[in-house]
Order: structure tokens, then sequence, then C-alpha cells
């Protein structure tokens, strides 16, 4: 059983501030299938079309029959450990100034065997479960765990190295004028945050909701505008050091493609709030983040975007929207390259129409604010990369995986 | 009894075998060390470098080069060329394939070389690039390196047959005895049962004196035809037979057997002798777990009483079972690819009687193995090779 | 007029015999703006981006891109910002004569009233009340409604509620007497526009900005220190930005106040 983690101490501020490493990160291309199954919280193995076997690690043959049909497909996560072993003195850096370090190799019911990361609270002989997990090199790596519960399961020293879970962090939720901004602070409060700074843009002007964050215990509301670079700078430097988990509910959603619209004002106020917006937030936030990515328990470990699924394939009704949504997109996968030596995740978590006033006469199905914040709490626990909230969501990532083209023409309506 | 319908090796033999003494760490490169190696020969055996016309050669650490470029480096002119990178089954490889070269009349000296350098950083480094299986899924893992892969497999085939440490660090605790001789071993000092058990763990079950020290170094033979060295008034000795597999039992869901146990019998039956006649025996040491599991597949006990089979043994240059009698990998160091001749140079010392402080009395059969490559999770290549001195 | 009386201004204004008293509040992306509708086009708010801070980007300057709507700050508004201007000659801020941009002031002070009524309204009794006291407003003047509401905080000062803004402003009647009887040059508030925060429900909507544009009058809003100008004998110097067509732009407002 594990024992759960104690709440941070005040930092020694005579003691420098351990530096982030990365564990080893070279992979073969093919082996980022696991990379994807990692980053969407999936367990996929290569499964041979031709004979049916599952095989790992990942190959360009199938070793029974030598067909080159090898696909990523869902598998049953369930193995038995055969046999662990504790890594005291590793010879890379990362995983020396983390030993001992426990490993072992696990038999999975569907074939193969697989050398995989332990939870504490596996046991030789034993049932696991496995998943694949984005360690603090951003790949996927192989983790086993414990079938069913365990007491404070999620406190394992390895596990939080692959997850960013809330508990005991700092967050920094953007825009808590907005619904999802708001449902996202209460949810990460209730996760075990220390503390949510929820920024409000205007503080001038009242905003629905605002009673359920002012004065709440462990929510702090500050003047925020993403938008503006002077807002982002001096709040970073007031509270930058200290922002462990940063969730960008930054939202500015108008209806409209091109044609219908007359000129740019309302593109404009789109781009300076999602895009502009999202590069003051990284510049003033990042570069703090990405060095304090192995500051202790309460490190920096994640940041969030909420963006619309529509960043993936444009819906003309809210055309103009979806590309300011596909600008952040891009970006942030700009970010997520530049936070990675910090060992910061970065995670997109991909909604369609949300049931606030902008979708009105969208037909549902539509997100309920607080299914996205859950999403985030539960994505940051598992440590993933991707999510996709909702069915229109859902719909839509299947959907351009199988046919853009038809995606495409059918948003058409 | 296994019928072996392979072509004998009729008058092949092995000659002038060669140790550049090794160092812990060294600026020099894989190359320099290659070079002293064959500069060495060339003196031991009394010929010229132009005589050379086969080459075979095995190293981690040549960077770009390989055979081909290391010709030019050398000023050697050969028409028969090889780079194994096997790992700890190189020599074995190397043996086999000059044998044939050499009995082919396609070449008429091969030189088997292999050589490595260790830079602060190169083993780390040789870690990290050792595989794409490696890289992909086991690097990633602790970074524990060999230490932590073969500690799972230690920890299953000890709990599978009742091993002990005790059992296991017999094996270290005899080779450290046999070094004591060797004044190149890097190890010098002696080293108890005690201690052995009281080392601080590396990677559960495996503690300090299971792990060998990487180091630089070199080793070399010739390969040639009997009536080669004959002309070379060379001391020779023959081979009788030689196996080599890779990917064995491939099912087995973790190694408890190499791929030995697959070709054992025709390994006794080409050299037409059984196990209990040979007069000292040369396993390869990457761990001790490692040599008690050859202990089984080689054919010395059955599978399980490999711990028994050491504990009724005296496995130092003066006992009944002498073994690895330079010290081997746990003692004198494992010089990367060097490590996988360091057995076999012994064991053609030990039958040419040139051991010296080693030599083990009216040693004439010989056998040395090499194993290697542990690509995932366990070892791949194995093999093993007979040699018989000249009184033969 | 002889040159001397400029030299004589220019000398009193040195010598500290005229003040010059600010009238604008510092043009910040804080200051809070009109707020309409989500639905329709909105005034972007003031946006500053640093170029260069002695840095790698400009090492020995300092500058910045500044982006606004016309009608951000302490503001001025054209003729053409109303539909009732729309047609006039000269509405807009590159084409209004300049001789506009300097005209005395009389100042009525309301901030009694509207400490007590966010809603309060100025009406044609209470501007004949004042000249009672301080006599007829002469034409070509402005007319500054002193609230004091300059000196509330942001959320004060923007006063949004669920119905909408509620600060004071004029009512119609006073609108259309003050530029049709009193012709005055402009009228200027302390608030977020030169109507009241609830003047959508007046009739017409919107009165100061419909009577004031359509007589191809200006509005000055978002001002301040208006409780440090006398009644009447202030002058009021407030030059738009030169914005092609522009219907308004922030603006440095000064007054001139004899210390006399």
């Amino acid at each position: 059983m594990t024992d759960p983690i104690e709440a941070p101490r005040r930092k020694n501020p005579l003691l420098r501030t351990r530096l982030p490493t990365s564990p080893p990160r070279a992979r073969s291309r093919t082996s980022h299938g696991f990379t994807r199954a990692a980053a969407e919280g999936r367990f996929m193995l290569q499964r041979c079309e031709a004979c049916g076997k599952f095989t790992y690690p990942a190959r360009e043959a199938c070793p029974m029959c030598l067909s080159a049909r090898l696909v990523f497909v869902d598998a049953p996560p369930r193995g038995t450990l055969l046999a662990e072993t504790t890594a005291r003195v590793p010879s890379d850096v990362y995983f020396r100034e983390r030993a001992p370090w426990r490993v072992g190799l696990v038999k999975m019911d569907c074939g193969p065997t697989m050398i995989s990361h332990l939870h504490a609270d596996c046991a030789e002989g034993v049932a696991v479960r496995m998943s694949f997990q984005l360690d603090k090199s951003g790949q996927a790596v192989a983790f086993a765990r414990p079938e069913a519960e365990t007491p404070n399961m999620a406190d394992d020293r390895q596990w939080r190295e692959m997850s960013a879970d809330p508990k005991f962090r700092r967050v920094f939720v953007t825009n808590g004028r907005s619904a999802i901004g708001r449902e996202a602070a209460l949810a990460l409060k209730a996760a075990g945050a220390n503390v949510v700074f929820v920024g409000i843009a205007e503080p001038w002007r009242p905003f629905a909701g605002e009673e359920l964050l002012r004065g709440q215990d462990g929510i702090e509301l500050v003047n925020f505008d993403a938008a503006n670079e002077k807002s982002t700078g001096d709040l970073a430097a007031d509270i930058g050091g200290k922002v462990d988990i940063l969730v960008n509910t930054t939202e500015y959603v108008r209806p409209g493609g091109l044609l219908d619209r007359k000129g740019t004002s309302i593109a404009r106020d789109e781009i300076d709030h999602a895009y502009l917006g999202f590069i003051n937030l990284a510049q003033a936030f990042g570069p703090v983040m990405r060095m304090r990515g192995a500051d202790g328990i309460n490190n920096s470990v994640a940041w969030v975007n909420i963006l619309s699924v529509h960043a993936l394939a444009n819906w003309p009704a809210f055309g103009a929207y979806s590309a300011s949504q596909a600008a952040c997109l891009s970006l942030s996968h700009c970010l997520r390259a530049e936070l990675r030596p910090g060992g910061i995740k970065l995670m997109n978590v991909f909604t369609g129409p949300v049931d606030t006033e902008w979708f009105q006469t969208v037909p549902p199905p539509k997100v309920a604010p607080r299914a996205i914040a859950q999403a985030v709490v539960a994505g940051l626990r598992g440590g993933l990369e991707e999510m996709y909230v909702g069915d229109v969501a859902e719909e839509i990532r299947q959907r351009l995986a199988a046919n853009p083209k038809a995606l495409e023409r059918e948003l058409d309506r | 009894m296994t019928i072996s319908l392979r072509t004998p090796y009729d008058g092949i033999v092995m000659a002038a075998p060669v140790t550049i003494p090794y160092v812990r760490y060294s600026i020099d490169s894989a190359q320099w060390w290659i070079g002293r190696a064959l500069s060495a020969i060339v003196a031991q055996a009394g010929i010229r470098v132009s005589d050379i016309d086969g080459l075979c050669v095995s190293s981690f650490t040549l960077g770009a080069d390989s055979g081909i470029g290391l010709t030019q480096h050398f000023g050697l002119c050969v028409r028969w060329l090889d780079t194994i990178p096997l790992g700890g089954a190189s020599a074995i490889a190397a043996l086999r394939k000059a044998a044939r070269a050499v009995q082919a009349r396609d070449a008429d000296i091969v030189v088997c070389v292999a050589g490595d350098t260790n830079h602060v950083d190169s083993f780390r480094s040789t870690l990290e690039n050792f595989s794409r299986f490696n890289q992909d899924a086991v690097y990633p893992y602790g970074a524990g390196g060999a230490n932590s892969s073969f500690a799972l497999i230690a920890r299953n085939y000890m709990r599978r047959f009742g091993v002990t440490r005790e059992d296991v660090g017999r094996i270290a605790v005899a080779q450290r005895s046999n070094a004591l001789r060797n004044p190149h071993a890097l190890m010098k000092t002696p080293l108890t049962l005690e201690q052995y058990l009281a080392a601080r763990p590396i990677s559960d079950p495996i503690h300090l004196f299971d792990c060998v020290m990487p180091c630089a170094g070199a080793e070399a033979f010739l390969v040639m035809r009997e009536d080669t060295a004959a002309s070379l008034r060379l001391p020779a000795a023959k081979l009788l037979s030689t196996i080599e597999r890779h990917n064995a039992f491939a099912d087995d869901p973790m190694q408890v057997r190499g791929g030995w146990a697959m070709d054992i019998g025709e390994l006794y039956a080409m050299a037409g002798i059984r196990p209990d006649a040979l007069d000292v025996v040369q396993t390869y040491d990457d761990y001790p777990i490692i040599t008690m599991m050859q202990f089984e597949d080689l054919g010395f006990c059955s599978k399980g009483e490999g711990a028994a089979f050491v504990r009724q043994h005296d496995l130092t240059v003066g006992g009944d079972f002498p073994h690895n009698t330079s010290g081997g990998q746990l003692s004198v160091g494992q010089a990367g690819a060097a490590g996988a001749y360091l057995g076999l140079v012994e064991g053609l010392r030990q039958v040419l009687g040139m051991a010296g402080p080693t030599q083990v009395a009216d040693a004439n059969l010989c056998l040395a193995s090499g194993f290697g490559m542990i690509n995932y999770d366990r070892g791949l290549a194995s093999g093993a090779a007979i040699l018989a001195g000249p009184s033969r | 007029m002889h040159s001397k009386t400029l030299l004589d201004l220019a000398g009193a204004i040195a010598s500290g015999a005229v003040r010059v008293i600010d009238l604008s509040f510092t043009l910040s992306p804080d200051f809070p703006v009109i707020v309409l509708p989500p639905e329709f086009g909105q005034a972007a708010p003031v946006r500053i981006q640093e170029i260069s801070r002695y840095d790698a980007r400009g090492p020995a300057w300092y500058w910045n891109n500044v982006t606004f709507g016309e009608h951000t700050g302490t503001h001025f508004d054209a003729p053409i910002h109303w539909f009732t201007g729309k047609d006039l000659a000269n509405n807009a801020v590159d084409t209004m004569p300049a001789k506009d941009m300097i005209a005395p002031a009389c100042v009525i002070d309301c901030s009694a009233q509207a400490a007590q009524d966010p809603d309060f309204v100025l009406t044609v009794p209470i501007v004949e009340a004042w000249e009672a006291r301080h006599g007829r407003i002469p034409s070509r003047h402005w007319v500054l409604l002193r609230t004091d509401w300059s000196k509330k905080g942001w959320r004060d000062y923007s006063n949004l509620r669920d119905d909408g803004a509620h600060t004071p402003g004029p009512n119609a009647a006073v609108m259309k007497w003050l530029v049709e009887e009193r012709g005055i040059i402009g009228f200027g508030t302390e608030t977020i526009g030169t109507d009241a925060g609830q003047a959508g429900h007046f009739e017409p909507p919107y009165p100061a900005h419909h009577f004031l544009h359509g007589a191809g009058r200006y509005g000055l809003q978002c001002l301040c220190n208006l409780d440090q100008l006398p009644p009447i004998g202030a002058i009021v110097v407030a030059s738009p930005l030169k914005i092609q067509n522009g219907s308004g732009s922030p603006l440095r407002v000064i007054a001139l106040v004899s210390s006399a």
C-alpha cells in the first residue's frame, strides 16, 4: 500500500531549485504508435492483421508470420508481473536522481512480455493493469498498476512522475469569467489543489457565477487579461513562480465565417483573445514553469488548453472562430516542444459546442462546462495529452481519421 | 548420441593468443587498442603485416568505422574481411567464420580481433544506443542497462530453481581467487563470500560483485590451417567443434536457458568428446547467474541443478572444475566486445600451455562459450567452441 | 488680435497665473470601455505591445505598438459618430474645423445629486438654476457635467447591473435645449459616454448623441478633474487625433484656468 504524499512545505530559499532532467527520449518512428496511445490514454499494441497475434516492442514485421501488416489497435491491458527489479544506480541522470527505481517484466494475457515501470503496489505473480504513459521526456512508456484500486494509489512516487495530479499543486485558471473557467476552478480545488488562482479580466464588469468564486477558501481571484501584454507580465511577476498547472480557459466565441461578416474587427478580437492571449500567457508563464519541472512535490507539471474540436476541422457556421482555434492548436504544438525540456505536459482538451449562450441555437448534444472541468481533472490525473470531451468532439475525431473530405462536406450545412 | 553432419574442422587451428592489458578508463580510441593488438599479434607470431590476408573485427566504440576502414587505417591488404557486432558472442562467431574461410582457402591467415576503449561517458552512451528494442522498450525504464535486464532474469531464475545468492556468489569468489594469479586483472584484492553478500545492491538481486567493470582493452588470435602454422613454427590448438544460435526459445516467457541447450548434442558430437573430458571451461560471465545457467545448458548438470553443481565443485585454477581461469570478466574487467574474446583467448593459452600463473596442469581440452546481445528481455546470441592442445 | 495677447497667455501659463488642468485619464488597457450587447461589434480595448525596451529587439530605445478603438479612454466624439450627423459637412475628426478644438467651458456641478442617485438626470430646470447663478450659457461653449464619477473605482465607475449601466447623464429635453437654444459647441461628462447609462430607454434613445451630433456638435467623455474647474471661465483644449474619416479619438484634454 502506498503512503500518502505529504503536503509540500515552503521552499527553503537557501537551496538551489532542482532543475528538470529528461529520461531517455530516443525512439524509433514506429514506436510512436505508443506515443499516440499514451497521449489519448489508450492501451494499444501492434497486432498482425494476417495472423492476429499481438507483438511488442514495436516491429516492422510480425515475428510469427513476417507479415508487414502490423496495426496499432486497442489491446486488453491485463497481464501478470513475472519479475521485478529495483535499479539503484542507473546510468542516466534523470533516473539516478530518482533512484531507487522499480521496473518489471509483465506477461500480457494477450501474448507479449513487456518491460514496464511498476506502481509500488504491484507484486510478482499478481495481475496488473498495463497502460502507456508519457514520461518526463514526453515519450510513451509502459506502466503497470495493480488491477484494483489501492489506497493512495495516485500518490505512488513513480506514478506521480507520469501524471499531473492537481493534489497539492497550485493552479492558475486564466479566465474565470467563463462557465468553463469557473467549473474548472471549482473542480481543481476539489481535486486537491492547494490554491487555484482565477484570472478575471475587466474586473469592473460583473459576471455570472462570481459569487461562487469570490471568497471561496483556496480560490484567489486575480486581475488578469490574457490579451493584455502588461497584465500577463504583471501577474506572472506576482504568481509565476507558483503556478504548477496552468489551465488556459480563454474563450472568445462568435458565430460567422467570412462572407457574411464585414471586416476584420471581430476576427481581430478572436485572434487577440485566443491567439495573442496564448502567446502572452506562454511568454509570461512558460519559462518559469519549464524551469520548475522538478521542483519537489508541487513541481510545475502541466499546461492545459481548452480548444474547440473545430480546430481540427473548420465549421463554417463558426468559421472564423474555428480558424482562431486552429491557430491555437498549432501554437500548442510549438509550446509543447518548448516546455518539453522541463518535463511539462501540454494537454489539449477538445470540446464540441458548449452549453453556453454562444451556441444557444446549436442543437444538442452540447457539452456541459462541468463535464469539461471534470475531464481536465481526469486528464491531469491520467497524464494525458489529448482529450475529446463530449459526443461531438469524439465523433469529429473519428470522422476526421476516417475521411477528412467527408467531414469537411458534412460540416458545411 | 547426436551425430553431426557438419563438415569437420580438419586441420584448422588457432594460434597466437594476445591480450592487451586492460585499463579502467582510456583516453585512447578503440582504433588505438585494436592497433596495439594487431601489432602484438604480428610480433608474437613472427609474421609480417602483409602476411595477414583475413581480418575479423568486433567493437562497440569504433564510431563510424567498420572493418573496411580499419584495413586502410592499419595498412592491411586482406582478401577476406568481416565485422561482427554480436557482443558477447562475437569471438565464437568470428572463430567459426574465420575457420571456414581458411578451410576453404579463401584466406590463409585471419586475425580475429576485438577491442574497445572506455571513456568516462562511453558506457552510458553504449547503453543508450545499444539496439532499437533497447532504445524503444528497455533503456527508458530506469536506465539500469544490462544490470536491470539481467536482474529480472536472475530474480526469476533464482526463485524458480531455489537458487540463493550464496550459490551465485561462489562463482564470483572462485573467479576472484583465479584473478589474483593474473597480473593483468583489474581486481587485485581477494573477495570473500561474506564480502560478496554484503555488497551494495545495484539492481536487485544483482549486487556489486555480480557486475563486470567496464574498461578498455583488446584481445586477438589467429586462425589458419595446420600446415600454415607448421610452416611458421607456431604452437597451435586444434578447433574441434563449434555451435552458434540466435533468438532461441523465443516462446519462453522469461529466459531460463540459452541457445546452447538447443545445440549441445551437436557440440560434443562434432568434438567427439563428452563434457567430463574437458580439462578447463571458460564461460561467458557477464553475470555469475549466466554462468550458472551455462553449467546446465552446456551439459555439466541438468536444468535446475546449477546451484548444486557450483556447491559441489571447486571452480578455481587448482580445483576439480577449473573455470574462468584468468578471473573472467567479473575480475579482469569487461573491455566491450573484447569481453567476448577473453575466455576464448585464455582457453587458447591454456591448451597451448602458455597461461603462465593461471595455467591449469595438463590442460588439453577446453570449452569456451559466448553469450550476447540483450536486445530486449533476454540474451539472444549463444555460442561455444571446443579446442584441443597440440598434444591431442 | 495683437500678438502680445498670445505672449501674455504664454507668460501667464509659465508664471502660473493661468493654470493648466489635465482633464484626461491615462490611456491604459485597464480603463473600462463602453459595453454593448456582445452580438454588436465592440470597441477594441487599449492594447500596448512592447516593440523593444533597450534589449535585443532594439538596444538603445524603448517604444510600443498601441492599438485601441476610437472610443476608448478619455475621448472625443465627432458628429459622424451618430447617424444624425452622418451627412453633415466636415463631420469627422480629420475634417472638423481646428478652431473648434479650443473653446470656453461652463461646468455644471451635479456631484451632490449624482452621489445620491446613479441614475441622476440633468434637466432644463437644473441648467436654468445654474444660469440663474452664473449667467446664461454663451454660444459655442462646452457644457461639462461634473458628477465626480471619475473619482470612483472602476467597478462603481461602470456600475453595470443586469439591466445595464447606471450612470448619470442628460435627458432629451436638456440636450435639445442646450443645442438649439444655447448653441453649445459640445457636451462633456466624466462617465463612459455623454449619455446616461440608461439612456437607451430615453426618447429619443441616447439624446446627447442624437442632438449634439445631429447639429454638428461634439462630445467629450471620461473626463476627470472637473472639480478643479470654475463654473465659468475655463478654456478647454480638445484636439482629437487626425484619423482619416474618424468618428472620434482618445485625446489629451486640458483646460486653462485663471488662478486669479
